[in-house]
């Protein structure tokens, strides 16, 4: 198809479309609000026949998404950053059900102070709700995230709620050239929806969501894991499916320039992209550098992440947030992933970009020469003033 | 305690048919049991009208006994007796 501009999150909104969900309710937030405006528009014009519904609250609106998906709807919605952390509760319940549910979170700060700008502390915030979490570096891949997720969340080995990040403004309101996917092939591609027990389904009573006492929960939360344990082989397997169709490779980990790196940095999201120019004007200068985009981060790819890792001398982990006490939500996951390995490399931690705070050129220069000079603390702030 | 296994578990915590409060045993986590002087019951029948887990036994309009697997020893039928014929008895006593 040709290519079209449009930020992020007319992207999604554009990819929705094509898909035709049965429901989608939300609540808009900023810098969520264009895809469920956008979206909403396309329901009034009757391009869609989704059932839309604009919600109170997120809580509301992840409540209603829960009900859809458990009558057999094919179910969507949207947040951001306090929208997301009002869901919390929610989130729980939805991949507890095992309810397929698909979420576009325009990555944002939490308050307080508070602030509209991107960081990643609202999708960290939901690491441990078990939702299946990839991370997009930019308009493309946030609407070929979009599509791809479908697939994954109502895989029948899966059924787990998935959530795609795009960084909040640097990706959702920056106009970029991205190319669309016919909506035949869309539709082709994420099929019709299957359910395996419905609410409406008056033969097959079922109870959803009952009371869980210490003689079955643990065995539920087992169930979860488990599922977990399908997604990885399931992504590549629908990221190839889509690659026929898209002619766009994705992968879990995407290294860069990595054959003969001896320093790597990661990251997610847009910054991935700023390191790859970097990498570009650094390997111009003869130093033996790459870098990482990391696009899914639950489950976290610990053993396909280790095995490009084992053997570097030095890895910079970029953290777009913070656990308070703690180092960067990124980093123990990664230096916990070389920990089995012979030849582990000095991992030290970069926390940069809190609350939209712009990552500057220079200063991944300063976490590469940080590397390989071996300079610089366990965990190091990139850009603030101390 | 159940022994299916988490395989085994219709996923989700979902449940498949119709009816199946009668297979969670409530009596499992009692502590104290009803037990009835049998020479004071008037029949009055208030247990039952009062019991929350139907686990006052009553056949031909006289209360016969106590369904021990749903009776989770709260003590209504207790407190609710007129003339004060049962008694809460701690349960392995």
């Amino acid at each position: 198809m040709e290519r079209v501009a449009m930020n992020g999150d007319q992207a999604i909104a554009l990819a929705w479309k094509q898909i035709n969900p049965d429901v989608v309710a939300a609540y808009p937030i900023t810098p969520q609000t264009i895809i469920v405006e956008a979206f909403s528009e396309y329901v009034a014009d009757g391009l869609v026949d989704t059932e839309y519904v604009c919600a109170e609250s997120e809580h509301s609106a992840m409540s209603m998404c829960i009900g859809a998906s458990a009558a057999g709807a094919r179910t969507a919605t949207a947040t951001a950053s306090a929208g997301l952390a009002f869901m919390w509760e929610m989130l729980y319940i939805a991949s507890g059900m095992r309810l397929p549910i698909i979420m576009a979170v325009a990555n944002r700060a939490l308050s307080g102070p508070i602030n509209i700008h991107c960081d990643h502390s609202d999708a960290m915030g939901a690491r441990d709700s078990g939702w299946i979490q990839i991370f997009g570096e930019n308009v493309q891949e946030a609407y070929d995230n979009a599509i791809m997720a479908f697939r994954i969340a109502e895989h029948m080995d899966i059924r787990l709620p998935t959530m795609t990040c795009l960084d909040g403004f640097i990706i959702t309101h920056s106009l970029e050239r991205f190319e669309p996917i016919l909506d035949d092939e869309v539709k082709k591609f994420v099929g019709e929806f299957r359910y395996k027990r419905s609410l409406l389904d008056v033969k097959n009573p079922t109870t959803f969501g009952p009371f869980d006492w210490t003689d079955y929960y643990f065995e539920h939360k087992y169930q979860q894991v488990d599922a977990m344990r399908h997604v990885i082989p399931i992504v590549k397997q629908v990221q190839e499916e889509y690659a026929k169709i898209s002619g766009r490779k994705y992968d879990i980990i995407e290294p860069y320039r990595m054959e003969d790196a001896d320093y790597a940095v990661i990251a997610m999201g847009s910054t991935a992209g700023t390191l790859k120019e970097i990498v570009d004007e650094l390997r111009s200068e003869g130093k033996k550098v790459g870098s990482i985009k990391l696009r899914l981060f639950r489950p976290f790819p610990s053993k396909e992440l280790a095995d490009i890792l084992e053997g570097l001398k030095g890895v910079g982990v970029m953290d777009r947030a913070i656990s308070m006490g703690a180092t960067g939500p990124l980093f123990p996951e990664v230096r916990s992933a070389l920990y089995e390995r012979k030849e582990r490399p000095n991992v030290k931690n970069y926390i940069y970009g809190l609350g939209g705070r712009d990552i500057r050129p220079e200063e991944i220069k300063h976490v590469y020469k940080q590397l390989i000079y071996d300079e610089g603390e366990t965990v190091n702030f990139l850009g603030v003033r101390i | 305690m159940a022994g299916e296994k988490a395989g085994e578990l219709p996923e989700g915590g979902m449940i498949l048919e119709a009816g199946s409060s009668r297979k969670y045993l409530t009596g499992d986590w009692r502590s104290k049991r009803p037990v009835c002087d049998e020479s004071k019951c008037t029949n009055c029948l208030l247990c039952w009208i009062y019991c929350p887990d139907n686990s006052v036994i009553v056949k031909d309009g006289k209360r016969v006994g106590f369904k021990l697997t749903h009776c989770k020893g709260c003590g209504i039928c207790a407190n609710q007796c007129p003339v004060k014929c049962i008694k809460m008895v701690e349960e392995g006593v």
